[in-house]
C-alpha cells in the first residue's frame, strides 16, 4: 500500500512536470521543470531498488547536464515571441499523434503478458547487499569493453565541446591551412631568364 | 502490489509527452533537446523496471551507458547551439536554411 502511494504521487508529479517542460513559454522555466522531472524519476528508481542509478541521475543530470542547459539558456538571448509562433497551430497535431501513440503503446504494455508482480523474494537480500557492488561486478566483467567505449565517447565529447566553443586570440604563428591548399606553383616559383656570364 | 505494466505505462506516457513536445515546439532548439532528454528518461524507466521485475542487473548496465551517451550528446548539442548563436544570432529552426534543405 505504501509503495502504491509513493508510486502514484511521484508518477503524477513526473507527468505534470514533463507536460510543463513541453508547454512553458520561458525556456528557463522549462529547464527548471525538467530538473523536477529528473528528481521525481530518481525517486521512482529508488522504489525499483536501483539506488546507484538514482544517485547518478541526480548527480550527473541535475548537477552537470541541467546546469549546462541553464547556463546556455541564460547566455543566449532568445526572442520568445518569435520562437513561440506556430505553437497553437501545431498543438492539435502534436496532441493527436501523442494520443494515438499512447493508445497503441498502452494496448501492448497493458496486456496480460506484462502483469508481472514484484518478485516475492525481495527479502532475500541481507542488509549488507549493495546495488552498487552488483552493478560494478557486471560492469567490470561482462561489460568491460562497452565500458571502455563509453569512456572514449566521453573523451570525444569533451574534446568536441571545447574545440567547438573555444575562441582564443592567435598568440603564436601557425600556417593557415586555407591559404596553403589554394597556393599555386606559379606564385611560389619565379623563373628568371638571364644572360650567362662570359 | 505494484505490477510491471504500471511502470511501463508511465514510461509510455512520458515518451508520448515528449513526442508531442517535439511536434509543438519545432521552432525552439533548446526545448527540442530537452524533449530528447525526456525521451531517454522514459526509455531508462522501462529498462530499470524490467531489470527489477525480471531480476537481471543487465538492464541497469544499459541505463548506465544510455546516461553516458545522453550526457555526451547534450554537451555537444549545446556547444553546437552556442556556435550557431554566435554566427547567426538566432536559434530559430526556420532561419537555419543556408543549406537549402
Amino acid at each position: 500500500m505504501f509503495e502504491q502511494i509513493v508510486f502514484y504521487s511521484f508518477a503524477a508529479m513526473l507527468v505534470f512536470s514533463a507536460s510543463m517542460v513541453v508547454s512553458m513559454r520561458n525556456p528557463v522555466h522549462a529547464a527548471l521543470f525538467l530538473i523536477l522531472a529528473f528528481f521525481t524519476s530518481a525517486a521512482l528508481w529508488l522504489l525499483l531498488q536501483a539506488e546507484f542509478l538514482a544517485i547518478v541521475l541526480v548527480l550527473v543530470y541535475v548537477g552537470a547536464v541541467m546546469v549546462l542547459f541553464l547556463f546556455v539558456v541564460m547566455m543566449l538571448d532568445i526572442n520568445v515571441t518569435v520562437i513561440r509562433e506556430g505553437f497553437a497551430r501545431h498543438l492539435p497535431v502534436g496532441i493527436g499523434v501523442a494520443i494515438m501513440m499512447l493508445l497503441s503503446m498502452g494496448l501492448i504494455v497493458g496486456s496480460k503478458q506484462f502483469q508481472l508482480v514484484q518478485p516475492e523474494d525481495l527479502n532475500k537480500f541481507d542488509p549488507q547487499f549493495s546495488n552498487t557492488q552488483e552493478l560494478g561486478l557486471a560492469l567490470y566483467t561482462d561489460y568491460l569493453y562497452p565500458f571502455e567505449i563509453a569512456g572514449a565517447i566521453l573523451l570525444v565529447a569533451i574534446i568536441a565541446a571545447i574545440s567547438l566553443t573555444m575562441r582564443k586570440p592567435r598568440t603564436h604563428k601557425t600556417p593557415k591551412p586555407e591559404k596553403q591548399v589554394s597556393v599555386r606553383s606559379q606564385d611560389r616559383v619565379r623563373i628568371v631568364k638571364m644572360e650567362s656570364e662570359k | 502490489m505494484l505490477v510491471l505494466s504500471e511502470f511501463l505505462t508511465l514510461g509510455a506516457i512520458l515518451f508520448c509527452i515528449s513526442v508531442a513536445g517535439i511536434f509543438i515546439n519545432r521552432k525552439n532548439v533548446i526545448i527540442l533537446l530537452m524533449c530528447i532528454e525526456l525521451m531517454l528518461l522514459s526509455v531508462n524507466m522501462n529498462f530499470i523496471s524490467f531489470s527489477h521485475f525480471l531480476g537481471d542487473i543487465g538492464g541497469q548496465v544499459f541505463v548506465f551507458f544510455i546516461l553516458t551517451v545522453a550526457a555526451a550528446e547534450a554537451a555537444i548539442g549545446l556547444a553546437i547551439l552556442v556556435v550557431l548563436f554566435r554566427s547567426r544570432n538566432t536559434i530559430n529552426v526556420a532561419d537555419l536554411d543556408s543549406m537549402k534543405g
